[in-house]
């Protein structure tokens, strides 16, 4: 039963996979991207929890630890980057 | 049985959390605007995310480390995406990403100083507060 719920858990978070990443392609503005960005990031934890249960290797959930933090920082530079840096999009 | 109880839990959380994970995605691509889009992922996300890695964590249960790196993931998870969201849509509304065309209310519209990018408080409000300052 716990394989067949990983082997779902894997297809569904691919379908997510590419559902984000057309949203990181068409993205009419570059915060819809680094929003598309952001949950790139969680959905990838989310791969590696799924991983560690099916392989039973917990090495990579330190990976997770510092993605779920690195990504927080890109998301808190790129608003900054948009905030300050950027052009008005109606002017 | 006690093996298939467990086995049985864990894949309740793990087809949530999954399931929770997708609700986010599809709402990133489908939703109308960027604050939308915000609401899906930030929330739907990190509740699956969260939901995966207590999955990991009653699999290897008797391992603490384990335990406490899915706690770590967990509350990382919860902490950072509403700081990031917030952000986002904060400088997101300051370059004046268009809104959904069907908005009906939009409150912060000219309450904010994009030169020095503050918030202003209503005319009416800021009267009252400077009538309460005592004299002198």
């Amino acid at each position: 039963m716990l394989e067949f719920s990983i082997f779902v858990a894997y297809l569904v978070l691919g379908i997510s996979l590419v559902l984000i990443f057309f949203r990181l392609v068409l993205g009419p503005s570059l915060p819809d991207r680094v929003v598309a960005l952001e949950m790139l990031a969680t959905l990838t934890v989310g791969f590696i929890a799924v991983y560690s249960l099916s392989s039973g290797v917990t090495a990579f959930l330190d990976v997770a630890m510092v993605l779920a933090l690195t990504a927080f920082l890109a998301a808190v530079g790129f608003a900054r980057l948009i905030a300050k840096g950027g052009t008005r999009d109606d002017d | 049985m006690i093996e298939w109880l467990v086995d049985l839990v864990i894949s309740l959380f793990l087809l949530t959390g999954v399931g929770f994970m997708f609700v986010a995605a599809l709402g990133l691509l489908r939703m109308p605007d960027l604050p939308m889009r915000l609401h899906a992922t930030t929330k739907a996300g990190a509740l699956g995310g969260g939901l995966l890695m207590i999955a990991v964590g009653i699999e290897f249960f008797g391992d603490v480390a384990v335990a406490a790196k899915a706690g770590a993931v967990i509350v990382f998870l919860l902490l950072t995406a509403p700081v990031a969201a917030h952000l986002i849509g904060r400088a997101g509304y300051f370059v004046g990403v268009p809104m959904w065309p069907k908005t009906h209310k939009d409150e912060l519209e000219g309450r904010y100083d994009h030169e020095t990018q503050t918030l202003m408080s209503p005319p009416g409000l800021a009267d009252k507060t400077q009538d309460q300052q005592p004299k002198g």
